[in-house]
């Protein structure tokens, strides 16, 4: 598996470490209530298909990575830096 | 028999005799040539086994390579190069391969067919577990490893390329040489020893030359391309996400020691071209299994290439016109062609030899290898005196790449067998054989062909010509088994025959995956490379469905067996993974210190003196080092991150429970930091050493995930937070300088001397310690009064040795992670064994630091009911009161009258010391309700090591609750 | 008076020869991490022009002049082989003891590298002034093309023996063929 790093182009799978689905990239207010929370931390949809999750270019550059693939066809669609990404 | 004297030859044993090869051939042809016939035994049966194929899709003679610890099992004779001293051994066979014990299998094999052993082992259902598998166990597995460690070198390695194309015969070369000469960056690979594919097995015209010549001229004009690499002896064992391929490679050339054997490629590619050719298939008919029986595209490699005839009276049996080559070729080299025997009635053979049009073999006899056959035709049957039949029940394309990544192959009937769906694997495209293109023109061809759009398509401008070569028509009609009695193997190594399969139909395993399963038939290194397409026909007829809609299993990577070795190359001993080692590592190893892992880093465990026999008599030295006088221990582990920029104070109260805004500069707060789902991730002291410019430790367990956690928040969560990070571990040694005289000690190293009313309790600031700018802190994790001096790594060595060397003039010295881990438990702080990932704030008693006037990373989780329960486990001190004063990490806690089952669980232990400052065993653990049971008694039961003991609750703080030490 | 004595990360572990190939330790003074604060990269860049003579080099590459080196780092980071001042522009941190900066050269080092670092380093991709950040076996390094058979590797401080290590086998490996 390759993941193409906006910064340092495309890369083994080796260098990323995985996080998880991109929602992470928009956490609820302190007071969002129990639900909103509990969706943030703990509720995943487990799609055949398309996807966005979070991986970090850990032993490459370090920038935090939205990638967007497809669990099916394991397509990548495109990368973005986290940091810029629009939320 | 040799069809020519070799030059030169070398000599090499099987079964301990020895023979002579030429260097470089297989070891198969060398036996053929030898007349040894006789190869293997089989793997269910014991039946004796020939050589069958010339190819890696050998099913029969797998033989072991080397004895002792570098014996290398199951290799195939048919791929295993002769060279001077090769000591091959047969397999699966005792006493000997001649008179094997368990080939009364054979004789009791009308009741071991398919799903015997799930039928039979059934009752007494407790001999399963004492007897049969232990049996069977013992009985199954085809070679053996030595069970000792294998010193040989195996490697991996990385390519990378614009196009690769994997088998190297008409197809691939014709590729090659369109996209090389494009200009495109290529990767040939081929598995053989030497490129040409069926060229160098087939005697056919290319471009009006031999086969073999036009295939020699093309590698040379191919080698002479900067852009193109040639890698022979290299199969291509599977095709990967976004074009990463696999790629074996048997490295040239005898073993020799320190060589590599073999080499795992990761190969990169743009695109890849498929061009790996086809395999030829077996008819199955009665006893189609014994030595000398083989496949006729064998029998005219070993004829043609090797220039070994596999026997002296030939027969030919086959479905299809490809057949007929194999007889042509045998009488152009002069070996006796006994009959051709062709199933289909409609056609013409010219020949000097019988021929038995509309025939078919119906028998076979010989007990050790093949004596004589039996045919049937429109004229009854006849015997026919035979020491080599040949066989070719047509062809299967090669197409087990393109179905790596999920996709399924297509049936084409004209050819009665599969072809690639086109696109299966992104980037790859195929052609010639494995593509159902049969004739070498038609190969050549589409390999140019292919290759050029592919090249086009990388913005490249190939020109196309492609060379004349034989055209012939390939016309099969399906034979697949043949009526009659006796066993007729389809799946040779794994012992599998037509009434297996017809058996598994029976009994309602009539999905292909299932019959699979069910009779094991395409399973084992060789994934029913020959056998699959046989296999299915035979199930489709059994079950009244055609061949397409019966579908194929699934092929998976690798194509061929890669050992765990080169899959894991360079990872055993010093290569598993990176040592850290600190600036004192030499110091301490040469003061004897064993050494223990902390993640990667080796940390001194302690500093043994002389007279000292066991490791707690150095600990207590040490730990009363510290309590008496000074210690020193290097503490260039924890993680130290630098924070920088006008948003580092937002960051670290964002990233900690509690606040770092409002620490002073020049002062130094310990910090809690929570993962977002409330609980604790990590701890750690923060200095403060400008307005915008923080050092945050970390544990030395966490590092890696904190740098990671801070990136994380900076990039995805804050990136409003104009922070920036950089570690800056490797940069500072960091030396723990603890004990009542540590103040004395650093003033004899530092060039202005240092006072309390300066450098109060959490202190930090520069000094200057021998001349070299170091940074000090006044912090503890033994609770004695303690700084952390560091300085630039390249110092750390020689700090190292003058501060011990000081120490020691005070009473103290060096000590290790045993005794940091005394002091530490008698003072109650936590390490890793404590935060394991499960336990909150309020767990530790540390909840009041979660402050609630701003949001930080696991605030409100943490609030969450389940998270602050009364009854949850609190982090409590035990200390030992019973008569058992020994106490263990990872017993579990019980009310002293219930019994200590799992149910009464109210606990466990983390951590343990003997402290010989309160001269008693202590321990931290983890009690329901714990912080209002200090003063009760507990039982502490180790069910593993069998220790019980009573403790008595007290508050985890064993050692000066106040903290004075600390502080004065 | 004591003194403290410096020593080199790579000390008893370099310089050595395999075959063709040989790695000797790098040296380098002061080396500072330079991470530009939001918005001034521009400005940082500018800055280190006045004092170096060399601006922040683009992702992937490095720079030098008689004086200093620029080596991009990673994402917002970039390492300064000189001494600078920033304030306010960046944070700068000194790693100049942080780094074993090993230098392989010799006929085949590409082929030595390509059994531990995941990247293609060949010279039709990776050239003169081409730097990245990748793995070598399994460790985080900065691997900078310095010749046309030279590169330099920087790894962790502590990893030196490690990284010695995995190369002298990879080159002996290469060199057996």
């Amino acid at each position: 598996m390759r993941i193409t790093c906006p910064n340092c182009g495309e890369r083994d799978r080796r260098e990323f470490y995985y996080q998880g689905d991109a929602l992470a990239l928009t956490r609820p207010a302190p007071d969002a209530g129990p639900h909103a929370w509990d969706d943030y931390l703990h509720n995943r949809d487990n799609p055949a298909g398309d996807t966005r999750d979070l991986w970090f270019h850990e032993a490459g550059c370090g920038a935090w990575i939205v990638v967007s693939r497809n669990t099916v066809t394991h397509a990548i669609d495109d990368t973005h830096l986290a940091a810029t990404v629009k939320r | 028999m040799r069809l020519q004297d070799p030059q030169n030859t070398v000599s090499f044993t099987f079964d301990g005799q020895r023979y002579r090869g030429v260097p470089g051939e297989p070891v198969a042809a060398a036996l053929l040539a030898a007349g040894v016939r006789l190869v293997a035994r089989s793997f269910k049966y014991h039946r004796p086994r020939g050589i069958m194929s010339a190819g890696s899709e050998e099913q029969n003679a797998l033989v072991t390579v080397g004895r002792g610890p570098q014996a290398d099992p199951n290799v195939r004779a048919t791929v295993l190069e002769v060279s001077e001293g090769l000591e091959v051994f047969s397999q699966n066979a005792w006493p000997s391969l001649k008179h094997d014990a368990m080939a009364v299998n054979d004789l009791m094999s009308p009741f071991l067919g398919a799903g015997f052993y799930y039928k039979t082992f059934m009752w007494p259902k407790p001999f399963w577990e004492k007897l049969y598998e232990p049996v069977i166990r013992r009985a199954a597995g085809l070679g053996g490893l030595s069970g000792k460690a294998n010193e040989d070198r195996y490697e991996k390695a990385f390519a990378f390329c614009d196009v690769l194309i994997i088998g190297a015969g008409p197809a691939g070369l014709m590729a090659a040489l369109t996209a090389g000469r494009a200009g495109a960056d290529v990767i040939l690979a081929d598995e053989d020893t030497a490129m040409g594919g069926r060229l160098l097995r087939e005697v056919e015209d290319v471009d009006g030359q031999p086969g073999p010549d036009w295939a020699a001229e093309t590698i040379a004009a191919l080698s002479a391309m900067d852009n193109v690499r040639l890698m022979t002896r290299t199969t291509v064992t599977g095709a990967h996400d976004q074009g990463t391929y696999g790629a074996l490679e048997r490295i040239a050339g005898p073993r020799r020691a320190g060589k590599p054997l073999e080499c795992f490629w990761r190969i990169v590619a743009k695109r890849s071209i498929l061009c790996a050719g086809a395999l030829e298939r077996p008819i199955a008919f009665p006893n189609n299994d014994r030595p000398g029986i083989m496949m006729a595209s064998a029998v005219r490699s070993y004829v043609n290439r090797w220039n070994v005839a596999p026997g002296k009276a030939m027969t030919i049996f086959g479905n299809n016109d490809d057949a007929h080559r194999t007889a042509r070729d045998l009488v152009a080299a002069g070996v006796k062609v006994a009959a051709l025997i062709d199933c289909r009635d409609d056609v013409q053979v010219d020949g000097d030899f019988p021929v038995y049009t509309g025939a078919q073999v119906v028998a076979t006899k010989g007990r050790h290898a093949l004596e004589r056959i039996t045919i049937s035709h429109a004229g009854g049957t006849r015997d026919i005196r035979t020491d080599c039949l040949a066989m070719s029940g047509g062809w299967n394309p090669t197409v087990h790449l393109t179905c790596h990544m999920n996709g399924r192959p297509i049936w084409q009937a004209d050819i009665a067998s599969f072809v690639p769906t086109p696109g299966n694997v992104p980037g790859m495209v195929t052609a010639g054989a494995c593509n159902g293109a049969f004739s070498t023109a038609a190969c050549l061809k589409e390999g140019a062909e292919v290759a050029a759009e592919v090249a086009t398509g990388l913005g490249l401008k190939p020109k196309v010509t492609v060379p004349a070569a034989d055209d012939s028509a390939y016309r099969i009609s399906p034979l697949w088994a043949v009526p009659g009695q006796g066993r007729k193997w389809i799946d040779f190594q794994n012992d599998v025959h037509v009434k297996d399969i017809k058996l598994a139909a029976q009994e309602n395993f009539r999905s292909v995956e299932h019959m699979k399963r069910y009779t094991t038939q395409g399973m084992a290194p060789d994934q029913g490379k020959s056998s699959n397409v046989v296999a299915l026909a035979v199930l489709a007829d059994a079950t009244g469905r055609g061949i397409p809609e019966t579908g194929t299993t699934t092929f998976r990577p690798p194509f061929v067996p890669v050992a765990i070795a080169a899959m894991g190359a360079g990872s055993q001993g010093k290569g598993f993974a990176p040592e850290r080692l600190t600036t004192s590592h030499r110091a301490s190893v040469a003061r004897g210190a064993p050494m223990i892992e902390a993640g990667l880093w080796y940390r001194p465990s302690y500093f043994p003196q002389q007279g000292e026999t066991h490791w707690r008599q150095s600990c207590d030295r040490e730990v009363r080092y510290v309590r008496n006088a000074v210690g020193v221990c290097d503490v260039s582990t924890l993680g130290k991150i630098d924070i920088q920029g006008p948003g580092a104070a937002a960051l670290l109260d964002f990233v900690y429970t509690n606040t770092f805004s409002t620490l002073k500069v020049g002062r130094t707060r310990y910090g809690l930091m929570l993962r977002e789902d409330g609980h604790v991730m990590d701890d750690g002291t923060t200095a403060r050493l400008g307005e915008q410019h923080y050092v945050m430790t970390t544990t030395t367990a966490a590092a890696g995930q904190v740098m990671r956690h801070l990136e994380f928040t900076l990039q995805v969560l804050r990136p409003d937070l104009n922070a920036r990070i950089m570690s800056v571990t490797e940069q500072w040694a960091q030396f723990a300088v603890a004990g009542p005289r540590s103040r004395d000690l650093l003033n004899s190293v530092l060039d202005d001397q240092i006072v309390d009313a300066d450098w109060p309790f959490m202190a930090c600031g520069a000094v200057d310690v021998a001349g070299v700018q170091g940074r000090l802190f006044r912090i503890s994790f033994s609770g004695e009064h303690a700084y952390e001096l560091a300085v630039p790594a390249r110092y750390g060595d020689s700090l190292f040795r003058l501060l011990t060397a000081q120490a020691e003039s005070y009473g103290g010295g060096a000590y290790g992670m045993e005794a940091l881990n005394v002091l530490r438990i008698e003072k109650g702080f936590i390490t890793h064994a404590e935060i394991h990932g499960r336990t909150t704030a309020f767990d530790i008693g540390m909840d009041r630091m979660i402050s609630r006037k701003k949001d930080c990373i696991g605030q409100t989780a943490a609030a969450r009911p389940g998270l602050i329960d009364d009854d949850r486990e609190q982090l409590v001190g035990l200390k030992a009161v019973g008569a058992v004063k020994q106490l263990t990490a990872g017993a579990h806690l019980f009310a002293q009258d219930a019994a200590p089952e799992r149910v009464n669980g109210q606990g466990y232990t983390t951590s343990v010391a003997y402290s010989p400052t309160l001269q008693t065993g202590l321990a931290l653990g983890f009690l329901k309700r714990g912080s209002a049971r200090h003063g009760e008694v507990v039982r502490m039961v180790d069910h593993l090591r069998q220790i019980e003991a009573m403790v008595e609750v007290c508050d985890p703080v064993f050692f000066d609750p106040e903290g004075g030490r600390a502080r004065g | 008076m004591v003194k403290l004595l410096p020593r080199s990360p790579c000390t008893d572990l370099l310089p050595r020869t395999v075959g063709t190939i040989t790695m000797s330790e790098v040296l380098l003074d002061r080396v500072m991490s330079v991470a530009p604060f939001a918005g001034q990269a521009k400005p940082t860049s500018a800055a280190l022009k006045d004092q170096i003579g060399l601006g922040l080099s683009a992702p992937g590459r490095a720079v030098s002049n008689r004086r200093a080196r620029v080596i991009w780092a990673g994402q917002r980071m970039w390492l300064v082989a000189a001494d600078v001042s920033l304030d306010g522009l960046a944070a700068v941190t000194d790693q100049s003891d942080a780094w074993a900066i090993l230098r392989i050269e010799g006929a085949g080092v590409e082929d030595v590298l390509a059994r531990l670092v995941p990247i293609d380093l060949r010279a039709s991709t990776f050239k003169g002034g081409h730097t990245a950040r990748t793995m070598l076996g399994h460790m985080s390094v900065g691997i900078t093309r310095v010749g046309a058979q030279a590169f330099e590797v920087m790894a962790m401080r502590s990893m030196a023996a490690t990284l010695v290590h995995d190369l002298q086998v990879a080159a002996e490996n290469v060199a057996a063929r």
